[in-house]
Order: C-alpha cells, then sequence, then structure tokens
C-alpha cells in the first residue's frame, strides 16, 4: 500500500482523539496502532470501566455464570494511550477542533471519532422508573444490579418488549427457575426485527419455556408501595399483575446530544456518515476529519439501496471501526468502503439465532431449510426478487451461503435444490413485518472480494 | 471457464508423490475449480473450498451422485449398515450428530475431553517410558498408533485387550477408503467389508454389555442416556460407534506422525516447543494447516447447477474438496510453504468446515499437543533415521507408514 505524504505525516505527529472508549473505539484504536499510527491517541470514555463487552451482558452474565465485571474485553495490543475513563465528552467544537469534557477540560485533535454508541430507553414517566426495582440493560452496572435481583428470587418478573434484549432477559429469568412475563405491543416477539413469521416461532419457544407471553399489549403503568418499591404492573387490556421487578427492554437512544450545535449531522438516529465512515455536516456535506463508527452511525450500504443504515449489531460496530481507523491515517483512494453485510446473533431458550443481511427490507420468506415446526431452519428473505436477508434458528453453519447469496444479489425465490429442503420450503410467504417498507425499484449492486482491500461493488444497472 | 488438468490429480495420488505432494497442489490452484478427465471436479483454493463446505447445494451423501460423475468411491457401508453421519445429509445427519454430541461435548458434557486430560497424559508417558534402553523407535508403531487407540478405547468403553481384535479390522476398512488403491480394488473391498461385518458384530455384543451395566464411557450414556431427539436405533448406534472408532484414531496417528516428522525437520521449532509447552496450541494449529491428516474430502456430490470461480459444477457431478490445497493458498495465508509454528491468524482447513467440522477436533488437538510436547520435553537427541519415511498407500489420510526415530536416550 502506498502511504502519500500527508497520510504519513499524520501517522507520526497526528493528534486522534476518540470518544466512547467501549467496543468500536477499542478496536478503533488498535487498529490505529497496528496500522503504523505512532502519534499521539486520546480514548474519552464515560463509563468508569475498561472496554468491556455487552453480548454476555444479557445471556451468561444475567445466569450467574460470569460476573458482570468480568466481560472485559481482550486486548490485541498494547495501545500507548491517554486514558480519560469516567468522563463523559459534553461538547464539540468542529472549527476549533476540541472536545469538550464534563470536567470542563478540553481536548484537541487533528481527527476524531465518534464512537458514543447507544444507551437503553428508559421507561418514559420518570417516578416510575426511578421504582426500586425497575431496571434497563445497557451496561455493565445495570447487568450487575438485575443480576443481583434475579439471585434475591423475585416472585415475578415482568419484561417490557419482546425484542433481542427482552427475549434473552426472558429466557435467562426462565433458565433460573424465575416467573416471568412479557409483554409486547406487537403482534409477537422479535417481530420489528424477523417479521412475523419467524416472531410465531419465537413466540411458541417462550411460551413452550413457560414465559407467560402477552403480545399486542402496552405496559400503561408501573405503581410502587408506599416505599418506592415496585409492585404492580397496569397493562392496556385492563388487566393488572403483582411484580417485583420490570425490565425495561424498548429499544436504544443513540448518545448523540452532546453533538447538539457542533455543526455535524447528528440527530436522534445516529450520526450520519458516508461509507467510509466521515460524518456529515449538517448541510450534508462529508467532514474530511470527523469519522463515525458502531452503534452511533448511519451510513449508506450499496447493498441495500445506498439506505442509510443504523446498526446495533457487534460485527458491525467491529468492522466499522477498522475501516473508520484504516481511513483516518489513509488518504485517496487508500481508503476503503465499509461494505460489512449486517449480521447479528442472540442465544435464548437455548435456540442459537443468526442473521445477515436486512430482514426488514424482505417482503417475502421461504423456509429454505429445516423447518419452523423443529425450530430448527435457514429461511431467506426476498425483496424485488433478490435475497436480501436470512435468518437461521440452530442453523448457524449455513449462514455464510446465505451471506453470500446477499452479496451476490442471488435471485428470489431460490430455485436450486439443496439438502434439507422440506415441503413448507417450496413456495415463500408473506414475511409479514409490521410496518413494511415501500418498494422502490433501484439498480442492482452485488459484492465481491475476500480481504477488505480487495472489496468491491459492481454496479448493474438493472436485473432482467 | 473449465479447465481438464487429469494428469495433474492423477499425480497427485499416484504413491510416487505421496511424500511431498504440495508443489502439485500449487500447480493445481492455478484452475481453482477444475473438471478432471473422468468428470471430477477438484476445488483447490482456499476461499471456494470454504465457500463450499457452507453450500447447501453439496451433499455428502454418494446415493445423490449420477452414475457418469466419476470418481467413483467406494461405499463405506454395507448391506447390513447403513451409513454414519459423515455420509449423510441433514435432516439425518444432524439427528444423529447431535445424540452423538450428547455425551461427548458441549453443551451437555462440557467436561469429557478436559476430564481425560489426566488420563491422556499418563498415556503419553507411559509409551514414552516405553522407549528407554533403546536407541531407535518406529514413532507410527510405538507411539502415534497406540495412543489414539488406547484413547477411543477409554472413551468408547472398549475394553482394553480386545485393541488388538481391531487393529486388523481398522487398517482394513481404512485402506478401503483409498480412492485410487495401486492393485487389487475389488480384493480389498471384501476384505473391508468382512472387517467392516466383524467390527459391527463385536460392537453389538459391547453395546449389549453396556445395556446391562452402563459405565462412565461414551457408549454406555448413547445406549441409556434420552434427549429431545430420543435415541439411537441399534443399528444406527454401531454405525456411529464404527465412525467414532476408525476416525477416531486413524486421522489422529497421522496427526501425531507428521507433527513429529515436521518438528525434526524444523529443530528451532523442536527446542521453542520443549522450552514452551504452550507453544503446543499455535503449533498444533499450524500442523493442521501445513500436514494436515485428512488431505481432501473426495465424496462431495453437487445437488444443483453451482456457479463458483468462473465454473459451473453440474448437478449430480462428483466434487473433491482439496483441503491440504487450500491450507496453501498464498490468497489466504502469507508464506504458505513456511512451517510457523506461532503464526496467529492460522483458520485452516484441517478439520474441514460447516456441519461436517470434525467431530473429534477437540480430542484430536488434546492428543497431538500432549503427544508432540512429551516426544520433545523428553527424548534426547531424536533424529529422523530416513527422511521421507516411507509413506502408507492412502492419499486422503495420509501420513508416514512408518516412522524410525534414533535418540541418545529418554530423560525421566
Ligand atoms: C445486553 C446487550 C446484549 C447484546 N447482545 C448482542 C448480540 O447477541 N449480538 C450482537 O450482534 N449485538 C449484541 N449487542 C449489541 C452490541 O453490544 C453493540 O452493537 C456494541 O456494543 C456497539 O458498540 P459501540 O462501541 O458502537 O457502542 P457501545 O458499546 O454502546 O459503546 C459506546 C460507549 O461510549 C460511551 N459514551 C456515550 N456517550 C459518551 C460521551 N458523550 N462521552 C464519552 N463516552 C460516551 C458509552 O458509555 C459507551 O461506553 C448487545 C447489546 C447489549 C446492551
Amino acid at each position: 500500500m502506498t502511504v502519500d505524504g500527508s497520510a504519513r505525516a499524520f501517522r507520526q505527529h497526528g493528534r486522534v482523539v476518540v470518544v466512547g472508549a467501549s467496543l468500536a473505539g477499542l478496536r478503533a484504536a488498535e487498529t490505529l496502532r497496528e496500522e503504523g499510527f505512532v502519534g499521539a491517541l486520546t480514548m474519552i470514555g464515560d463509563e468508569p470501566s475498561e472496554p468491556y463487552d455487552r453480548p454476555p451482558l444479557s445471556k451468561q452474565v444475567l445466569l450467574g455464570k460470569v460476573p458482570a465485571d468480568g466481560t472485559a474485553l481482550p486486548r490485541r495490543r498494547a495501545l500507548d494511550a491517554e486514558w480519560r475513563l469516567g468522563v463523559a465528552a459534553t461538547g464539540l467544537d468542529l472549527t476549533g477542533k476540541r472536545v469538550r469534557l464534563a470536567d470542563g477540560q478540553e481536548v484537541g485533535f487533528d481527527r476524531l471519532l465518534i464512537a458514543t454508541g447507544t444507551r437503553a430507553r428508559p421507561w418514559p414517566r420518570e417516578t416510575e422508573a426511578d421504582l426500586d426495582g425497575v431496571f434497563v440493560l445497557r451496561t455493565a452496572d445495570d447487568a450487575a444490579r438485575l443480576e443481583r435481583r434475579l439471585a434475591a428470587r423475585p416472585r415475578r418478573v415482568l419484561v417490557i418488549g419482546a425484542g433481542f434484549t427482552g427475549s434473552e432477559v426472558a429466557s435467562a429469568c426462565r433458565e433460573r427457575g424465575l416467573e416471568v412475563t412479557v409483554a409486547e405491543r406487537g403482534p409477537a416477539p422479535l417481530v420489528g426485527a424477523l417479521g412475523g413469521v419467524i416472531g410465531a416461532v419465537a413466540a411458541e419457544l417462550q411460551r413452550e419455556h413457560g414465559v407467560d407471553l402477552r403480545c399486542g399489549i402496552m405496559v400503561t403503568a408501573l405503581e410502587g408501595d408506599p416505599a418506592g418499591r415496585l409492585k404492580r404492573a397496569h397493562l392496556s387490556d385492563g388487566t393488572t399483575l403483582d411484580v417485583d421487578v420490570a425490565v425495561i427492554a424498548l429499544g436504544a437512544m443513540r448518545n448523540t446530544e452532546w453533538l447538539a450545535g457542533s455543526g455535524l449531522g447528528a440527530g436522534p438516529r445516529g450520526v450520519a456518515c458516508d461509507a467510509g465512515c466521515r460524518a456529515f455536516d449538517v448541510h450534508g456535506i462529508v467532514t474530511d476529519d470527523i469519522f463515525v463508527a458502531g452503534d452511533v452511525a448511519r451510513s449508506p450500504h450499496p447493498l441495500f439501496g445506498y439506505q442509510f443504515l443504523s446498526l446495533e449489531h457487534w460485527g458491525n460496530a467491529l468492522a466499522q471501526a477498522e475501516v473508520a481507523a484504516h481511513n483516518m491515517i489513509s488518504s485517496g483512494p487508500d481508503r476503503r468502503p465499509h461494505l460489512w453485510v449486517p449480521a447479528f446473533w442472540s442465544a435464548q431458550f437455548g435456540v442459537n439465532i443468526k442473521s445477515v443481511g436486512v430482514p426488514p427490507m424482505g417482503e417475502e420468506l421461504i423456509v429454505t431449510q429445516g423447518s419452523l415446526a423443529e425450530r430448527r431452519f435457514a429461511a431467506a428473505y426476498g425483496h424485488q426478487g433478490r435475497v436480501i436477508a436470512a435468518v437461521t434458528f440452530d442453523h448457524a453453519r449455513w449462514i455464510d451461503f446465505y451471506r453470500e447469496q446477499i452479496e451476490s444479489a442471488a435471485p428470489f425465490p431460490p430455485v436450486f435444490a439443496n439438502v434439507d429442503r422440506r415441503p413448507e420450503g417450496l413456495r415463500p410467504v408473506g414475511a409479514d413485518f409490521p410496518d413494511p417498507a415501500l418498494p422502490t425499484h433501484g439498480p442492482t449492486v452485488t459484492l465481491s472480494g475476500y480481504s477488505p482491500s480487495e472489496r468491491r461493488v459492481t454496479f448493474t444497472p438493472a436485473r432482467a | 471457464m473449465t479447465a481438464t488438468s487429469g494428469t495433474l490429480l492423477h499425480q497427485i495420488t499416484d504413491y510416487a508423490n505421496r511424500a511431498d505432494p504440495y508443489p502439485l497442489y500449487a500447480e493445481l490452484r492455478r484452475t481453482p475449480v477444475a473438471r478432471q478427465d473422468d468428470g471430477v471436479y477438484t476445488v483447490s483454493t482456499y476461499w471456494e473450498i470454504l465457500s463450499l463446505l457452507h453450500d447447501p447445494r453439496i451433499s455428502s451423501d454418494v446415493r445423490n451422485r449420477t452414475p457418469q460423475a466419476g470418481g467413483d468411491l467406494p461405499p463405506e457401508d454395507d448391506t447390513t449398515l447403513p451409513p454414519s453421519f459423515l455420509r449423510l445429509d441433514p435432516p439425518e445427519h444432524d439427528r444423529l450428530r447431535r445424540l452423538a454430541t450428547r455425551p461427548f461435548g458441549p453443551p451437555h458434557s462440557p467436561r469429557r475431553i478436559h476430564d481425560m486430560g489426566g488420563d491422556l497424559v499418563r498415556m503419553v508417558s507411559g509409551l514414552i517410558d516405553g522407549f528407554q534402553g533403546r536407541e531407535q523407535v518406529d514413532i507410527v508403531e510405538d507411539f502415534a498408533y497406540p495412543f489414539p487407540v488406547m484413547v477411543i478405547c477409554k472413551l468408547l468403553g472398549v475394553p482394553h485387550q480386545d485393541e488388538v481384535l481391531f487393529h486388523g479390522w481398522a487398517d482394513a476398512i481404512v485402506a478401503a477408503l483409498d480412492p485410487s488403491p495401486a492393485e487389487g480394488p475389488q480384493e480389498r473391498q471384501r476384505t473391508a467389508q468382512r472387517a467392516r461385518t466383524e467390527l459391527g458384530t463385536y460392537l453389538a455384543g459391547l453395546v449389549e454389555e453396556h445395556r446391562r451395566a452402563p459405565g462412565d464411557d461414551m457408549l454406555s450414556a448413547l445406549i441409556t442416556d434420552h434427549g429431545p431427539d430420543g435415541q439411537m436405533s441399534p443399528v444406527e448406534l454401531i454405525t456411529t460407534a464404527v465412525l467414532l472408532l476408525i476416525a477416531g484414531h486413524e486421522t489422529t496417528v497421522n496427526l501425531i506422525t507428521n507433527g513429529t516428522l515436521t518438528l525434526l525437520r524444523h529443530p528451532e521449532a523442536l527446542k521453542r516447543l520443549r522450552e514452551d509447552p504452550d507453544l503446543a496450541v499455535p503449533l498444533v494449529e499450524e500442523l493442521l494447516r501445513y500436514e494436515p491428516p485428512v488431505q481432501l474430502l473426495p465424496q462431495r456430490t453437487a445437488l444443483a447447477d453451482i456457479d463458483i470461480a468462473g465454473t459451473v459444477i453440474p448437478a449430480g457431478a462428483s466434487i473433491w474438496l482439496m483441503l491440504a490445497s487450500g491450507n496453501r493458498d498464498p490468497r489466504r495465508f502469507d508464506d504458505p510453504d513456511r512451517f510457523d509454528p506461532g503464526r496467529r491468524d492460522n483458520e485452516h482447513l484441517g478439520f474441514g468446515s460447516g456441519i461436517h467440522y470434525c467431530f473429534g477436533a477437540p480430542l484430536a488437538r488434546l492428543e497431538a499437543q500432549l503427544a508432540l510436547t512429551g516426544l520433545a520435553r523428553r527424548l534426547d537427541g531424536p533424529r529422523l533415521v530416513a527422511d521421507p519415511p516411507p509413506y502408507r498407500q492412502n492419499p486422503v489420510l495420509r501420513g508416514p507408514r512408518h516412522l524410525p526415530v534414533a535418540f541418545d536416550g529418554v530423560t525421566a
């Protein structure tokens, strides 16, 4: 790889500041060093702890198998960075190139990486959210508190929201032998991420494991006793539920408030950036020194109609951090696009769930391997005659095949013969998302290449 | 584009090139997917092999092969035994493999292999103790063969004194896996079939004994345990036991022997291992890349037309996945022909990948790590007596038939 003069000078003497010292921040910093950045590196994080991993928090940690402070991220190498932990960034001065900190100090930079991720969406009514027994789950502290409470064996846990986090919490409760009610506004668990067809499978899974699952229902109020302890929940169907623990699992909010007024294109849906991880300013013009990665980023993906995707996936944070770091110390043609195909996993009720692509873009779904009834299957989602996503339940080893199908814009429904195709997999059905995206006609884009440096997009004007 | 390089594949399977097939693999990789004269499609590059190992349009069940597809494979099974899960597709494969996994590994038996560690160390030291007073041993006969056999017997619950019985059966069965035997394929098949039947009968007896008096072994667990998938039928149980017994040691013998040979060819690596037993972990991974015991998978069949690397493999075609070649693909591994025991980026194909990923991998790793560390630590001044050593006939399960090693003494 050639490094031009300015990039070389930056690698030697530049100042990089990373705000958000978690998965994306850490991996970006490591990549900077790996790729030869020897300048000054500052890591700013509002959590006091060293970077740690979140996926185990709702799994092994809630089961009491791993302590909440036991998920520190493994270090790939020594960083030689200045760490400012336990202090939040509160503002950004774009022209002066400085980050303002909560303790009143300022840190100057030549290039900035924004990796502030998301936080749990709190229960909307503050007095109710403050009741003893009401929890969210995003940080290690959250997990420690909740785990302690579960270990004290509450009589019943109420989980509000049956997305991935809520479902995993419910699963952990059942595995610990606790009574749990899940209240979900939508028609089924996971319905927003995977659609109603798969949601129905998830619902069955929960009920079979003894979850009191109530769909199409909202929790209207949480009620405490005089001592301020949660004791009851009121539901939209007029019923009440005696509970001593409620876990609010209503999704996440992007940590962009500190960027308000900075002139960056940052808002509730994240910080918009180009495929090279460079942030947009409020005019939609790309900056050259401000980069974004991880849950807080929103970036366009060629495979998915150049839609700006906001992803909350571990693998995305990792891949995007690596691309951002590479681009921060490279110039012009050496820069790479972030062409990662979205993918995530979940473990709940003994089932390993994996997904690739963007399922909510799918209008139709076909079970290509295994069967929904056995809850071991692979299913592909179709969008305008091509494979746009896939999900597997206990069939993870096939997932790479479906990723390749998505990358090559393979036709949907798939017509080929393959192992473990059952009668139900011969015809597509509606994927049944609550709010289907309106189909638009766009050109087709495919991805090729294996290593990051050879990833390429091929643009095909139209598929016949 | 379709290329023919029939002579090349012929050269690879030709015994004359057994000691060093790697230059031939390098030539084969020039056409990542190549149609051979007899209709077989060889796939020799890393990413293409990996992709096909995860491709549901590929079957491991030879019953899906068209008669004209070439790559004739001796059936593993005879009239009395159905195919083992190694040669089945989902859903049958998945069910049998899940059942076999319950008493073997996570999530239900996460400690089975770990808990054997102590026994394994004792077996290794016992065998090396037996080298005392000798100046030369055959690593195959005196070490790399008896060790995994003892292990698999212990694991399955086969009485120690019966080991000799199936030594011969195993040899005959494995010989028949050779897709291009030098001579007498029919005779070989008949011998193998007889061995398989005898082994099956023997195991059927053993199953009865374990049913009456179950022990702490895998066979007992398979017979008595009930999971969500129910239980294996008696005939499935026997087929699986045959598979575990054969696959459970024939590959490990080669891993240990190839490992010893490679270490003796790289004295600095041997020295490092002697000083730092922790090196065994990455070193065994590198061995699995550099000299994998299973060199190729000749039993895959295309269920549909598959467009890959510019070639369409037609439905019904026989596919050979050249794992050892993929392991030396310079597009995947830096300096692939270099043996680098500390190599970090090492996702080799030594155990395959996908749903047929080596069932016994955790055990094979542990056995090889302990065996090689034991040899490195205790043999004084070891040296090869013949290089290359005489190889076994088989190009699929490739390894030395004998590995005479001379030494100055044995450290306690
Ligand atoms: C319980 C749980 C389970 C999960 N399970 C899975 C899973 O199974 N599979 C999967 O793919 N993904 C999973 N995820 C998602 C995954 O953890 C995230 O995608 C990943 O953590 C994103 O990394 P990030 O670095 O972008 O953001 P984060 O991990 O959110 O890190 C952002 C960091 O920035 C800090 N910060 C925020 N604002 C400021 C500020 N102003 N100044 C300084 N610091 C700030 C935050 O406190 C935080 O430490 C899970 C997440 C949670 C919470």
